[in-house]
């Protein structure tokens, strides 16, 4: 058995019962005693026993033992669309400097695709050392298969030790590939990245089980150790166009292009122009709002703000606003100036995608609801009277 | 036009209540379901069915209970279910699930599509759909929302993206990952109810699938959990009092500072 609880020094003390993300441990006969079937062998329970009574066993790693000290660099997927670099990326960027840092070496940039000069140059300021570049009229929009062989056939040679990618329609798609072809450990949506100061290893930590609990997460005996992030969860790196760094060309022919899928069309649908991940202040509005014709409200404030509409999940699932505008767990991840939640609870879901905003505001009728754990001013009240007085009001002060 | 569908039994995560003294999750009295974004995959593969002829086999990776979500699978419209269950797999992370679920979909035999919801709502990691399709070695084709076409073995399919959608043409046999605005799922029938009652549901080991033990559970995951803790919560702010009017006075003042 992977884990075992040892009998003779458990005291039934239930601590092992109350941290199990699993529901997998009872107590019985004052001893505990974990259902297999419900165990995801976590560890939870062994970091939080005092009498060391439970014991797990961890893999012994890869048969072969790859030599991990040749991994050496920080490599961030730079990805681009109709040629632009994406600005998660040079949030990326940001963060890979961090890690370079901690651990003495060099960043680089990824980037594929079809005449990027200017683009390379802007990696560069924003904080890659190298630029590994691969251009070619048939790689200008991404396809998974071209993308993950050219992806792998890089790591292969030039054995980076962590590789970033942005956790988009693209990234998670085309990472995930990567991942199971090199065979290393791929952690999703990572909201916090460091370095264990001892072993050099990346701790990647997110949430788990709907984001009240986090898991940090290594990958000590595979390499490169990878790790996507989501938008707008770490800042974007500055650009400084006194930084200098070297591009390096690689061209590739052959199979390795060669793609199964064909792209057809790229299709831009207006209605997602609002762009929620881009907005410095969101105004939400939630099953509190009652009725679709209700929005307007929040719209009025918006515009005055300069500001985008979100939705909860339940007005999405109401029908009162389409999907675009979903902020939370299966949403947009935001994390603007100022958010404005009008008539939202704040269900777990609904929290883990917006809590990292600068500022949030609550109005909501209800004294009790969830949100006001996390707002920074919580009016309880009706939404129906206090938004369009905070319509006039915001529009007075922008004026003068 | 034969399917797979993969599914995955998730708590329902809406109804997760938090124990305030330990700020945990309770997990007791909270519900199994299938992902919910699963629901489309199965509502897919059994329209698809229904169009095209074939046959439909779900397939999940998991412990015993994880039979309910077969047979509600079933109950929706899919003529066969298979439970790969095996301790051997415990603490698999997505490298082995997506591994072992290829080497289940192999003794399967031949299939025309696999279809995955586009990520399960407890893990939120998208990774096991193109994990699958990588190990099999197939094209794939993420956040698909409308199948246009299915003819002459390729598929024509509209994907999801950030800014709109793209339209894709992929060959068979293809994954695909679905997203909510494909269909809307079906309520189960009758008919199909008391059929899910009594189907066997084929029970697959590790060396049933033939799967190698190095690549499987703890063992063939490269990722570990090191550390589960509860984030410190957001510390709560301040509540603002009084008439509406008050009220507005004062965020105006205390926010215009933030607004440029």
């Amino acid at each position: 058995m992977p884990i075992q609880v040892i009998i003779e020094k458990c005291t039934g003390c239930t601590l092992c019962v109350k941290v199990c993300p699993f529901d997998a441990i009872r107590i019985m006969d004052k001893k505990a005693v974990i259902d297999l079937n419900k165990c995801n062998l976590c560890g939870a329970c062994v970091d939080a026993c005092k009498f060391k009574a439970i014991r797990l066993e961890k893999p012994q790693g890869p048969k072969e033992k790859k030599d991990l000290s040749r991994y050496k660099g920080v490599w961030v997927f730079a990805e681009q669309k109709k040629g632009k670099v994406q600005s998660v990326v040079y949030e990326l960027l940001g963060k890979a400097r961090e890690l370079a840092a901690v651990l003495a070496t060099d960043v680089s940039a990824i980037l594929i695709g079809d005449r990027l000069e200017e683009e390379i140059q802007e990696l560069i300021w924003r904080g890659a050392d190298k630029v590994y570049v691969v251009e070619k009229r048939e790689l200008a929009n991404y396809l998974d298969e071209p993308y993950t062989n050219i992806i792998v056939e890089l790591i292969k040679k030039h054995k980076p030790e962590i590789v970033l990618c942005g956790a988009t329609s693209i990234g998670r798609s085309l990472i995930s590939r990567v991942a199971i072809k090199i065979y290393c450990g791929l952690t999703a949506d990572c909201t916090g990245l460091a370095i264990d100061p001892e072993k050099k290893l990346l701790l990647q930590t997110r949430p788990a089980f709907g984001g009240n609990i986090m898991a940090t997460i290594i990958s000590p005996n595979y390499r490169p150790q990878m790790a996507t992030v989501r938008h707008k969860v770490f800042a974007e790196s500055q650009s400084d166009m006194k930084r200098k760094g070297k591009v390096i060309r690689e061209s590739f022919d052959g199979r390795l292009l060669e793609s199964r899928t064909a792209l057809l069309d790229i299709i831009e649908e207006v209605e997602s122009t609002v762009n929620l991940a881009e907005a410095d202040i969101i105004v939400s509005g939630g099953r509190g709002m009652a009725a679709p014709e209700n929005f307007k409200l929040l719209e009025e404030l918006a515009k005055v703000l300069g500001g985008a509409v979100g939705s909860s999940r339940a007005a999405v699932d109401a029908g009162w606003m389409p999907y675009s505008h979903q902020v939370g767990q299966t949403g947009r991840t935001v994390s603007p100036k100022i958010y404005i939640a009008c008539g939202i609870s704040g269900q777990i879901q609904h929290l883990v995608g917006m809590q990292s905003s600068k500022i949030i505001i609550a109005i909501n009728k209800d004294p009790d609801a969830p949100i006001f754990k996390v707002a920074t001013y919580g009016i309880v009240g009706d939404v129906f009277q206090i938004l369009p007085l905070l319509t006039k009001k915001f529009k007075e002060v922008l004026k003068k | 036009m034969d399917i797979v569908v993969c599914i995955k039994q998730v708590p329902e995560t809406t109804e997760v209540r938090i124990n305030p003294e330990t700020n945990t999750l309770i997990r007791e009295g909270v519900k199994s379901i299938i992902n919910p974004f699963d629901m489309y995959a199965i509502e897919e593969a059994v329209r698809l069915k229904e169009k095209y002829g074939g046959k439909t086999t779900v397939i999940t990776m998991g412990p015993p209970q994880a039979d309910a979500a077969l047979r509600e699978a079933v109950s929706l419209g899919i003529d066969e279910a298979v439970l790969v269950s095996d301790r051997a797999f415990a603490g698999s992370d997505t490298w082995a699930t997506s591994y072992t679920l290829s080497c289940a979909i192999k003794k399967i035999g031949s299939y025309d599509l696999i279809i995955c919801g586009k990520q399960a709502s407890d893990g939120d990691t998208a990774q096991v759909g193109p994990g699958i399709s990588t190990h099999l070695d197939i094209p794939q084709v993420t956040y698909v929302k409308k199948i246009e076409e299915i003819k002459d073995s390729t598929a024509r399919v509209e994907r999801m993206t950030e800014e709109g959608f793209e339209i894709i043409k992929t060959p068979l046999p293809a994954l695909l990952t679905v997203v909510k605005e494909i269909n809307t799922p079906r309520m189960p029938s009758l008919k199909a109810m008391m059929r899910a009652k009594q189907i066997k549901i084929s029970h697959w080991t590790a060396s049933d699938i033939e799967a190698s033990p190095e690549n499987i559970g703890l063992t063939g995951s490269p990722t570990q959990v090191v550390k589960i803790f509860t984030p410190a919560p957001r510390e709560g702010g301040q509540m603002l009092q009084g008439e509406p009017q008050e009220i507005a006075q004062k965020l105006t003042e205390l926010l215009k500072g933030e607004l440029g």
